[in-house]
């Protein structure tokens, strides 16, 4: 996990920034894309999976828990795109609802995770001392452990459900984010502006609010935005061995999960779900290096 | 010396993260909702027997007591027992460990072997159509759902092509070897067993690409950024300056440094090969940790999952730990300080 930390944070430019009207903004966003193919596609991708999440009924030609058992099994064809399954629900609709339960959990564990790691962090920052030590130390014990088998572990302990195991994913990966917002913290401190602030007599509460916040953001977004595609892969993972989302549930790991039985001679059951799943995470994938690799100007040249 | 001071270090930190996973392990299994004694006993147990087995395993003391209990049996190497074999999970543990580790190993080989030449490739000819395949490959791996291309990998090549077998360390009808190693592989070859030794190989091709593919994905990523930095370095314009031939600058001189930064990351990828086997194992039906913690997830079988996530966080740490050692033994830089 290589966090991007700017070496000057960018308060100064930030204030320039905000003034900048959003047709300007858009059209450097739209430069910097340009030089990269790869990060457009990406961008495409992670479009056409929110338009899948937003219009599903109005997209999927029917209803994805519709049981119609004479149409069972039947392979990819005009009326059933990705073909039907064991007991004849159209699996194209299925796919189409299926990115609600993953992206949706997906973009929760990220979201539960930045939220607290960045509170707990930017809090152990600014008290500083025995308490910042001490909440370091843990954090340091859980990162030292493989994130995904305790998630595994806690998931299977608090019982397999799709909320369980977001939890589960969510609470191993809150340490990293509490070690980036701490380092943040720490060096924006020191910034002037933010003594600056002090002397005028500002709380620490306003100055963690107004200063320290707005500032350390930029590489946590990063983080977040490198870690959603890996957070996809992971949470269909656990629905594909049973922790997560439970069969009916239109989600895609748990589509190829039962796909998998049929897979010899139904290939298209598994195949279309975990086609998804690829091409969402390499998605998210596309833009997280592309974000990065435009914030981190040593490599811009590249 | 400079290295004690970095080992202590990480050692009193290894006493803290062995007792943090046992602190973890212990309040999940209190966590668990539902009765243990009654999973045990079974649900149509008497209360008398329920008693007998929660005095048993110490339920009916206080807490700090059951934990001293607990940390005790650790030390003891006793991890419980699994209520779906009914062994003791240790003794399982140690049946499907070497199984794991066979796998492990092939795979991290076969990532290492593509990864690192096709992430130096990808820096020499930086934007060329090599680098572009690279990273094509390699954002794949990383967005690769590792269950799903194992099952499209035996559609192919099982059920399809039938070239390779799909499940299982071994054809059936072949008798195992006798357990040495455990690895399949060295324990065929000791004993002198070459049908059991290719079959043994050809089950362990599309199971060790598998679990290798996400890996080579990150190692490739690795090596394809270091080298870009050292490839900058003003030593290797001066080596190129002088005249010295493409490919003993590229190995030579740039290779062995960009390697440095890498070993770091291969403590970081056993986490994810350790999961990664976890999925690939129950894909291709492989008797290793993986598929026994996948059945005790699904049977719900506690004491075999916990024993399951403590070895598994035992081994990784110290496998870490190792991995800072070989980087402080490469870097002398580091050494120095």
């Amino acid at each position: 996990m290589s966090a991007v930390m700017p070496t000057e944070p960018a308060a100064a430019t930030a204030v320039t920034r905000r003034a900048k009207p959003l047709s300007e903004r858009l059209r450097y966003l739209w430069y910097l894309g340009r030089r990269s193919p790869l990060t457009l596609l990406g961008v495409a991708i992670i479009l056409m999976v929110m338009v899948m999440i937003v219009a599903a009924p109005w997209i999927a030609p029917y209803n994805p828990d519709k049981v119609s058992l004479t149409a069972r099994l039947l392979p990819p064809s005009s009326a059933h795109w990705f073909g039907t399954d064991e007991v004849g629900r159209d699996l194209f609709s299925r796919v189409i609802f299926g990115a609600r339960a993953s992206c949706g959990a997906a973009f929760m564990i990220v979201l539960i995770s930045t939220t607290v790691g960045v509170l707990i962090g930017c809090f152990s920052g600014v008290v500083g001392g025995r308490v910042d030590t001490a909440i370091m130390r843990l954090m340091d014990v859980v990162l030292a452990l493989p994130a995904l088998v305790l998630a595994m572990a806690l998931a299977a302990a608090l019982g397999p459900s799709l909320f369980n195991s977001m939890l589960a994913v969510a609470i191993v990966r809150i340490p990293a984010y509490v070690r980036l917002a701490r380092g943040q913290t720490l060096s924006l401190r020191e910034q002037v502006f933010v003594k600056a602030a002090r002397t005028y007599g500002a709380s620490s509460f306003y100055i963690l609010r107004w200063h320290i916040l707005p500032n350390a953001m930029s590489p946590i977004i990063v983080q977040a935005t490198l870690d959603l595609g890996g957070v996809v892969l992971i949470a269909a993972a656990l629905s594909f061995i049973g922790l997560g989302a439970q069969p009916p549930t239109a989600e895609w790991g748990a589509l190829v999960s039962s796909g998998r039985s049929y897979m010899l001679d139904q290939w298209w059951y598994a195949t279309f779900p975990g086609l998804a799943i690829l091409i969402t995470a390499t998605g998210c994938n596309l833009v997280g290096d592309g974000i990065r690799d435009m914030l981190d100007p040593r490599l811009r040249g590249r | 010396m400079a290295i004690t001071r970095i080992i202590i270090p990480r050692l009193i930190l290894l006493l803290f993260v062995v007792l943090g996973v046992a602190v973890i392990t212990f309040t999940i299994s209190h966590l668990i909702p539902g009765d243990p004694a009654r999973m045990i006993a079974g649900d149509r147990a008497s209360a008398e027997t329920l008693e007998n087995v929660r005095r048993n395993l110490g339920l009916d003391r206080p807490v700090v007591e059951q934990f001293t209990i607990y940390i005790g049996n650790l030390l003891n190497g006793d991890l419980g027992t699994s209520l779906r074999t009914g062994r003791p999970v240790a003794a399982d543990i140690r049946t499907f460990l070497p199984a794991t580790l066979e796998l492990g190993t092939i795979a991290l080989f076969i990532a290492i072997c593509l990864g690192v030449p096709l992430g130096v490739l990808s820096a020499v000819y930086k934007d060329g159509p090599i680098d572009q395949l690279a990273r094509t490959v390699s954002v794949c791996g990383i967005s690769m759902p590792v269950f799903w291309f194992g099952l499209i990998l035996i559609y192919v090549f099982y059920a399809k092509f039938q070239v390779l077998p799909g499940s299982g360390r071994l054809a059936m009808g072949i008798v195992p070897p006798e357990r040495i190693t455990g690895f399949l592989l060295i324990d065929s070859l000791l004993q002198g067993r070459f049908d059991a030794f290719r079959s043994a190989t050809y089950h362990i091709v599309l199971p060790g690409f598998v679990l290798a593919f996400a890996n080579m994905g990150v190692i490739t990523r690795q090596i394809r950024a270091s080298m870009l930095d050292v490839l900058q370095e003003d030593y290797i314009r001066t080596a190129r300056a002088s005249g010295l031939r493409k490919g003993m600058i590229i190995f030579n001189y740039a290779l062995r440094n960009a390697l440095i930064p890498s070993i770091t990351l291969l403590g970081l990828a056993l986490g994810d090969l350790l999961y990664g086997a976890v999925l690939t194992e129950t894909i291709f039906a492989w008797p290793g940790m993986g598929t026994y913690v996948v059945t005790s997830i699904q049977t719900l079988d506690f004491p075999a999952i916990m024993g399951f996530t403590i070895v598994a966080s035992i081994g990784y740490v110290l496998i870490n730990l190792m991995v800072d050692l070989a980087y402080m033994v490469a870097d002398p830089q580091i050494r120095e300080v």
